[in-house]
This record gives structure tokens, sequence and C-alpha cells, in this order.
């Protein structure tokens, strides 16, 4: 039965794992999609006319077999041809300005109203730190967000900030990246209009496991949305057959870096883990919520991540069965 | 009385080698630096290949991350200080003094100081592999990205003393480079020969002045901003320490108010190249000179002003951000107006196409596309989505080797013949061209489209389901051509050094004053120094009857 | 017809070029101009920043001597320069001299002022203002160290009787860098005991 429900808390939306930029989900995305088309369609004509024209001149012009050895007119330029391929370009430069000012300051500069949902995202190495300041609780690496339907707008306000080096933070379908800097709290929005998992990356070099320092976010329908902030409120669960873990948990070193509910350093440095089982995947991305690979992580963290700051602890046998167990039961 | 005469020979013989150490001659130090650069650039090149390997398939352990980001960063750092800078300063060196008709540059022992320094700093930031650990055993070479983004550089993130040699290495081989600049611009200024004005420089030597002054303005900022980290990293310093109320987007200011230019540093030598092999080989002078020229000197003015184009996802205001796009896209009107001068050259001519002028038009068709991709990562909106992924990767290997390595290949092809006496092999040259350019479009066409799948670059492996397995195994298989190529240019190289075509003074019917001289030229480059009174001086020697300063 | 002719005429002009140490002097300059203008822009985008004590209105004060010294300094090499190319050899040493004990003296008054702020607790590692504030005055008075050897070459040289009149260029070189590392005083001057501490 419990793990029947831990079923039901995980997200089952599709998995949006191909993330083509021009496939976009969230409303940012859509607007630079707009003006992804205008310029590629300008850059895409300019390289057709030029491209053509120095085949042409290639083909037009080269030396032929029975050519004589004489030396071909000799032109040494043209005043006005220069000042035409310096007027056209200006006039093409000019107008890309102009659109990209406007897209620019629509998408960065978007007001929104008081009570709008707000997410912390704080960049660790090699993990991302998500709290929910409206809702009073922190989760890690999969960030879930409601799904905007028809009329209905559903923005999310992502809050970026970094704990130790830069990161950016990228979820190419629902909007563009934005770099998560020390001592330089950023900004971005998403307003997702289709529901599912949207996988993402680091995308900006942060050290030895960049690579995986994988994102998700859970695009929810309002109620399932609702369902998992509340569950994330509640308490971790006292799962009396799993009390030797639970010991253990305390007593090994385990809370000095990791929380469960009350208990246990809230100091950042390694995720909350109070609903572990509400996520999908542990590392960052890097394997399952599931016994085997947890089981796996504890053992040996390097062996799933090479480099990564979980320390292997040596564990026995008997203290790695339990422990997972007792993880398990997070849900 | 010929006893005397061998001892001197042997005597000569014996010293050759200690000559080349001790040489103070600016074609000898060209082909040093060109040397090195190319000893460099096979380096950097292996450390692509294996990244590339650890990349086909995902999920590979061919390289552990570490590894991998050591790869990278040394990749990075060698190919734009150690292999373009150099050979960029080779050509100027081997070049300019030739071209303006004279002797030799003009600061002759700052020219060599200059070349051994930059020696020195490569071979230092190579010996971090031994020396890096340092005390801590933090691991070797340094692994941050040839960008080195603080604080991913501070002491708490880097330890051991990688960065260290990061950033002393480049700090030398930044004077070599402005020890070249510095010789580059007194020897243009103050060392032409009767007759050549400044508006009858040839081109390529407008250019490499105008890279000189970029060098100038562009690489103490760097050295200032590595003396900084340097202080941070040794004194405690706060420069980039976000503990201590220390900025990490003021490091991406610095690093990028020289980076920029320094793009531009290394493709301005690129249409230097361009610019006197495309008029040659088209049977025209080059269309719009004076155009050219000032494109040049606006390219050198904007390129100042557009660093910040490389943060648009740092978070900078709006209106900094439109402001550094519009720079950004002011500054390809000059560089458009170059490609149509180009174009304009080769219109109405008669193109031979021997190898030079192949891999020219190979440069015009790839840098067109890398300067239409730039468009595109100019405009902010765009550029959140494309920055940091692998289009830009694919960008920026359009400039840097459809454009600049595309010529630097025409360029050894066009005065192979005039720095040893000899004609590289034109069959072999062919098929180095056609391999290179399938090999260079089938690694980096491809990573376009693995950027618009949202794959970030520096990223050491990857998941299977995420859509890129194919465009990184096309990616990657791409190499194996370039490998080819590129061993078939050595080849070329070693071989037509003896068994190469005589070339004469002047092989490819050429109008610039380096031609006027033997193959090799002799040391003192002329006998009599020379007068010239156009930007043609052999074409007006050629065509007594319609020479060209009749029409300029 | 014509052409040929301007081109003859041409030929017969007498062909001047720029002198090389003069440019590549001009090179330094511009060189180390970029150089101090990062680390004045350091300073600049840090003033206000730190986070500790202590700050620039505590302990710094103008140093209004050694700026006279070093300002005066430039008159004096221009004296020296005029007298030299007079060939007024005692007049050139006297000034020549003068030179190199104003640009000693505030190098001696820097390392004063150091020694006080390093005993009033701010260090290069202390806050932002140590950090911004060793480094920018410690450039520049590298500058004016290196300055000082320079000075003390030609002195040297000249009063043993090693520089005759006809060596004007080094002279006048060095007297060049001279007057650059006096510019560059006021703007460090301005930006750190000015701008940085109201």
């Amino acid at each position: 039965m419990v793990l029947f429900s831990a079923v039901a808390m995980r997200a089952e939306e599709e998995i949006h794992n191909i993330q083509n930029i021009f496939e976009p989900t969230s409303t940012p995305a859509e607007g630079i999609l707009e003006i992804a088309w205008v310029v590629l369609t300008i850059c895409a004509g300019i390289f057709v006319v030029v491209a053509g024209l120095m085949v042409y001149a290639i083909i037009r012009f080269r030396a032929k077999k029975d050519d004589d050895g004489s030396e071909p007119a000799q032109v040494y330029g043209s005043n006005q041809i220069e000042m035409a391929w310096t007027v056209i370009p200006l006039l093409i430069v000019l107008v890309l300005v102009f659109v990209t000012a406007r897209k620019t300051i629509t998408i960065q500069n978007m007001p929104f109203p008081e009570g709008t949902l707000e997410v912390n995202i704080i960049g660790h190495q090699w993990w991302w730190e998500v709290e929910y300041p409206q809702y009073g609780f922190i989760t890690a690496n999969e960030i879930h967000i409601p799904v905007s339907e028809g009329d209905i707008k559903r923005p999310t306000i992502i809050n970026l900030e970094s704990a130790d080096v830069i990161h950016s933070f990228w979820v190419p379908k629902l909007g563009g990246k934005r770099d998560v800097v020390p001592n330089y709290p950023n900004q971005i929005w998403y307003e997702p209009d289709e529901t599912g998992i949207y996988l993402g990356n680091c995308a900006e070099f942060c050290g030895t496991q960049h690579a995986n320092m994988q994102i998700r976010v859970v695009v929810q329908t309002p109620e399932d949305f609702e369902a998992w902030l509340k569950n994330q409120q509640t308490p971790p669960r006292e799962d009396a057959s799993v009390a030797t873990g639970r010991r253990m948990f305390e007593s090994l070193a385990c809370i000095s870096c990791h929380a469960i509910g009350e208990k246990g350093a809230n100091n950042g440095f390694g995720p909350d883990l109070t609903h572990l089982m509400s996520r999908q995947t542990i590392g960052a991305g890097v394997a399952d919520t599931n016994y085997d690979d947890i089981h796996q992580w504890l053992k040996d963290p390097d062996s799933l991540k090479p480099g990564c700051y979980m320390p292997d602890m040596k564990l026995t046998d008997d203290q790695l069965k339990h422990l997972t167990e007792y993880l398990l039961t997070l849900h | 009385m010929e006893t005397p005469d061998s001892i001197q020979l042997e005597a000569v013989k014996r010293s050759k080698g200690l000559e080349w150490l001790m040489t103070v001659d600016h074609k000898r130090l060209g082909v040093m630096y060109i040397c090195s650069g190319l000893f460099f650039f096979v380096v950097a090149g292996i450390m692509a290949s294996l990244i590339r390997i650890q990349l086909a398939v995902p999920q590979n352990d061919f390289l552990p991350p570490d590894t991998f980001n050591r790869m990278f960063t040394m990749h990075g750092t060698s190919m734009v200080f150690l292999v373009g800078m150099p050979i960029i300063a080779g050509m100027a060196n081997f070049l300019v003094p030739l071209m303006v008709g004279t002797r030799d540059m003009a600061l002759p022992r700052l020219n060599a100081f200059g070349f051994w320094i930059f020696l020195f700093g490569g071979c230092l930031l190579y010996y971090s592999y031994i020396g890096g650990p340092g005390l801590y055993g933090a691991g070797s070479a340094p692994d941050v990205g040839w960008f080195a983004y603080a604080p991913l550089t501070s002491k708490a993130f880097s330890r051991g003393h990688t960065v260290d040699y990061w950033a002393l290495s480049l700090i030398l081989t930044g004077i070599g480079s402005l020890a070249t600049a510095a010789n580059i611009i007194v020897t243009v200024f103050c060392l032409r020969c009767k007759g050549m004005t400044m508006f009858r420089l040839p081109l390529f030597v407008w250019m490499m002045l105008v890279t000189a002054f970029l060098m100038v303005l562009a690489l103490p900022p760097l050295s200032a901003a590595q003396i900084m980290l340097l202080l941070d990293r040794f004194l405690g310093a706060g420069f980039f320490d976000t503990q201590e109320g220390g900025s990490a987007v003021i490091w991406q200011h610095f690093f990028w108010i020289f980076g920029h230019p320094e793009v531009y540093i290394l493709i301005m030598p690129g249409f230097a190249v361009a610019s006197e092999v495309i008029p040659v080989f088209s049977r025209k002078p080059i269309f719009g000179y004076p155009v050219m020229v000032a494109a040049s000197i606006m390219i050198t003015f904007i390129s100042l002003g557009v660093w910040a184009h490389h943060m648009f996802t740092v978070g900078m205001t709006s209106v900094a951000n439109v402001f550094f796009a519009t720079s950004t896209l002011l500054i390809a009107i000059p560089t458009g107006i170059k490609i149509f001068n180009w174009l304009g050259t080769m219109w109405g001519g008669k193109i031979r196409f021997a190898t030079p002028m192949l891999f020219c038009m190979g440069f015009l068709f790839q840098f067109l596309a890398s300067g239409l991709t730039g468009v595109m990562l100019a405009i902010v909106p765009f550029d959140w989505q494309l920055s940091d992924s692998y289009f830009v990767v694919a960008h920026f290997h359009y400039v840097l080797v459809g454009g600049l390595l595309f010529t630097i290949f025409a360029a050894i092809y066009y005065w192979y013949p005039k720095v040893t006496g000899r004609m590289l092999s034109e069959k072999i040259g062919k098929m180095h061209f056609w391999i290179f350019v399938l090999g260079f479009n089938m690694t980096f066409g491809v990573q376009h489209i693995l950027g618009i799948l949202g794959m970030p670059r520096r990223i050491y492996t990857y998941d299977t389901d995420r859509g890129w397995d194919l465009w990184n195994m096309i990616s990657s298989i791409g190499v194996i051509f370039q490998g080819i190529a590129i061993l078939l240019f050595i080849y070329n190289i070693l071989s037509s050094l003896r068994k190469g075509k005589e070339a004469g003074p002047d092989p490819w019917d050429a109008w610039t004053l380096e031609w006027a001289t033997s193959s090799p030229p002799p040391s003192y480059n002329f006998a009599k120094l020379p007068e010239v009174k156009s930007r043609r001086p052999l074409w007006d020697e050629k065509h007594p009857d319609d020479p060209d300063w009749r029409h300029e | 017809m014509s052409n040929s002719n301007t081109a003859t005429a041409e030929s017969q002009q007498e062909w001047k070029l720029p002198s090389a140490p003069k440019v590549g002097m001009i090179c330094l300059i511009v060189m180390e101009t970029a150089l101090f203008t990062i680390f004045v822009v350091a300073y600049l985008y840090y003033i206000g920043k730190s986070l500790n004590g202590p700050f620039p209105k505590d302990l710094l004060e103008a140093p209004i001597i050694a700026s006279i010294c070093l300002l005066s300094s430039s008159g004096t090499v221009i004296m020296a320069e005029r007298a030299f190319k007079r060939k007024d050899k005692a007049k050139f040493r006297l000034f020549w001299g003068i030179t190199w004990l104003l640009g000693a003296t505030f190098i001696a008054l820097t390392a004063v002022e150091w020694k006080g702020l390093l005993e009033n607790g701010l260090a290069i590692d202390t806050n932002l203002f140590g950090s911004t504030y060793y480094p920018l005055v410690g450039l520049h008075a590298t500058h004016v160290i290196i300055g000082l050897f320079l000075l003390a070459l030609i002195f040297i040289l000249s009063i043993t009787n090693h520089l005759p009149f006809e060596h004007v260029i080094p002279m006048e070189m060095i007297s060049w860098y001279w007057h650059f590392v006096d510019a560059i005083w006021i703007v460090v001057f301005t930006v750190v005991y000015i701008i940085g501490v109201y």
C-alpha cells in the first residue's frame, strides 16, 4: 500500500526529454522563438544571396582552360557599389536592433502582480536547492510549477542565487537561460502551457560534475500541483518498520549535511531529504529513487557521480540496508 | 688556402643550431613562431580528438570528468594563446618587413625576447601537468575553462597551483604578444621604404597594423585581471572573492574587455591573408582598397565596445543588453563590407584554383556562415537560448577554424615557397583542402543542431534519451577526416622541404614586395632597398604600359 | 603624362618617417594606460563595497607633499631636457639629479604612508578597500621605482661622461616615461584620495 501511494505521489507526466528550442511550451520561450524566426529568416536570406553570388562568381569568372594568359580588366573599386553594400546592411541592422530591443524589454522587464508564485533556486556544486518561500519548504533538483490553461495564466517567478560558483539555469522549452551568480541575485519567469516533465542542465561550467547538474521542471495541473504542495508541507513520515534506519541516519554523519523535517542541518551542504521519494532522481539526475540506486549511492557515491561532495561513509552492508529502507519511506 | 676555408665551413655548420637560438632576424623568428604554433596546434588538436572520442557516445567513460575538464581548458587556452597568437605573430614577423621593403623589424632584440618569453610561457602552461598539484594534490593542469570565470578560480574551488600556472603563463605569452605588436607598429610607421605611403601599404600590412593596435589595447587588461587573480590567490586580496563582497561579474567584464577584441586579433590576420591571396588568384587588385582600410579601422574601434555580448545571460539591465546588442550588430556592417569587397575582387577576374585560393574560398563561405550565426547570437533573447550551448561552440569554431585556420592554411600554401624556396605539392594540397572541408563541416556543422536541442557546452557526458546521440556521433566522425587532412598537410610540409619544386622568386605572379626578392630571401632581404610608386609595385614593373599609380 | 611627372617629382622628395623610439615609447605608454585603466576601474567599482572596516575615510590622508614632489619633478625634468639640448652639462646634471631626488622622496613618503596604514590594520587581505588600494597605488609606485632606475642610469652615464649630447633620444624617452608616471599619479590621486574618500 505504501509503495502504491508512493508511485501515485510521483509525477507521471510525459517527459519532454528532447528540449528543442523550436518547440517551446512557455510564454518567454515562445517570445524568443518569434524573434528567432525573424532573425533566422533574415540571416538565411543573406546567406542564400551572398553565397549564391560567390558561387556564381567562382564559376563564371574561373580561368578557362584555353585562357590566353592576359590579365583581366583591372577594376579598383566603385564608390556607388560600396555605398550600396554599406547602406543595405545598415538598414537590416537597424531593423534587428529595433526588434531585439522590444523583445528584450518585454521578456526581461515583465511586471507581475503581488502574490505570483515564487521559487527560489540556489545553485550548489552540483545540485539545485529549491525553496518555495510562500509555502515554507525546501526541496531539491525538481521544481514543480502549475500550468496555464487558456486565458488563465499562471506564471512562476524563479529567483536564482548561488552558494558557491557560477551556474546557469536552463530549461530550453520553458525559457532562456540565466546565470546563477554568487552575490548577484537574478530572476527569470516561466508560464508553461503544457504539462509534463522538462529536462534541463546547468549551462555554465561549474567544476568537476557540471555535466551532472541536471534540472527537472514538473509542470502540473493546478490540482496535481496543490496536492504536491500539500505533501511537501507535511512533516516527514515516521514509519515504525524502519526505526533502525532512522536512528542510523541520525547517529551517523548524515544529518550534518542533510535535513529531514525539523531534524538535521539546514546548512545547504546537501539536499533536504524530507520528501526524497516524491522526486524521481537523486544526485541531480544521475540515478533513480529506487532501492538499488539509493543503495549504490550510499555505498559509493563516486561510482555514480565521480568527484561529487557526498562522501563515501564506509557503511556496513547492514547499515546500507537499513538506511536505504528508511530513505525509501520518505514520500 | 683550403684549410681555413673548410674550418670556417665546419664552424658555420656547427653553429647553425646556435644561430637559430641567438637570431634576431625577423624571418627566422617568424619561422620559429609558426613552427611552435603548429606544434601546439597538434597537441591541442589531439586534446580535441580525445574530447570528441569521449562525447561520441552517451555515458562514455573514456575520460574521467576532471581529465575531460582539463582537456577542454587546455585545448581552448592553447588554441588561442599558443596557436593562434604565435602563428599570427610569425606571419607578421616574416612578412611585414618584406612587404614594407625594409631589412628587419624595428626592434629586433625585443622581437627575439618576445618569441622566447612566449615559448617559455607556453611551456609553463604545459608544465602545470607536472607542477600543478602543488601541495594539495588537487589535480593537474588548469580545469576552469579558457575564460576561467571567478569564483571557480578562487583558492576555495581550485586548490593546488593549476590556476596560478594558467594566469602566469598567459601573462608571459601576453608580454611576448605585446613585444610583437609594438614591433609591428613601429616597423610600419618608421621603416617603410621610399614611396610606401600609408595608403600604399599592402592590405596585409594594414590589417596586421590594426591587429597590433588591438593587441596593445586589449592584452594589458587581461594581464591586469590575471594579476588581480594572482593577488587574490597568493595574498588573500578580494577582487573576485564573493565571500568578501567581491564581484564574480567584474571578472567577466575584465576578461571580455580583452576577450572580444582578442577574437578580432585572431580573425583580422585571416582577413589580411584573404586580402592578399584573393586578388592575386583573381588577377585583379583588391576591390575598394580605401574602404577595406576604413572597415578594418571601424572594426577595431567597435570591437572595443562589444565585450558584454558574452554576458547576456549574466543578468545585466535590459538597457545594457540592448546597448551591447546594438554595438555587436553594428560590427556586422564593416565585416560585411569586407566580404563584399572580396566578392567584388573575384568578380570579373580570372580565378585560378590553386590551393591557397581554395582555402580562401572555403574561408569566405564558412566565415559568412559564422558571421550570420554571430548575428543570431547578438539578438539578446535568442542568445538566452543559444549562449553556452553547442551552438556557440559551433559558431566560434566556424570563426576560428573556418575563418582563421583556413586562411592560415592558405597563407602557408601561399608563402611556403617564399620561406623555403620550394613549392608545396598542389596535389596533396587539394586533397588536404577537400578532406578538411568535409571533416570540419561535419564536426562543427551538426553542433549547431546540438545547441538548438539544448546541449550545454563543457559537459563530459550526457544521457541517451536527449536526442543528442546521432549528432554527437557524426561530429566525432568528422574528426577522423580532419585528422587525415592534418596528417597530409604535415607530410606535405616536411616532404616538400626536400622534394618540392623549385619556386623561384615569384611563383604566383604576385605584386607585393616580398616577391621582389629571392626565395628564401637573403638575411638582408633586399640588396638595394626598393622604391615604390603604388600599392602593387611588381605590377608596375611587369606592366610598364599600364602601371597602377596612374589609377590610384 | 602629368601622372608620370608627379611620380618623378615624388621620388625626388625627401622620404621622412617618424622616429622609431618615439613611436615605440607611445606604444608602451598606451599599453601601460590600458593596464592602469583596469586597476582604476576595479578601484572605482569597489568604492564603498567593503564589508568591514577600516574604510578610506578612516585612514587616508591626501599625500599633498608627496604629490607636490612628484608633479614638480615633471617640471625639473623638462628643465634638464632643455639644458641638455643647450649642451649645458652642469645644469642638466643638477636638474636631472633634483628630479631623481623628488621621485625618491615620493617613494619614501609612500613607504611611510603604507607603514601607517598597515599599523592601523589595513592589509591587502583586510577588505576590498585594502585589496584594491595596495595594488593600484603599488602598481604606480612600481612604475616610479622603474623610472628612478632609468633616471639614475642616465645620471650615472652623464657624470661618467658616457652621455654625449648627440644621444638626445634615450634621455628624451625617459623623460616621456616620467611624465607619463606623473600623469597616472594625477588619476590615481583623484580616484583614491578624492573620489574614494568622499
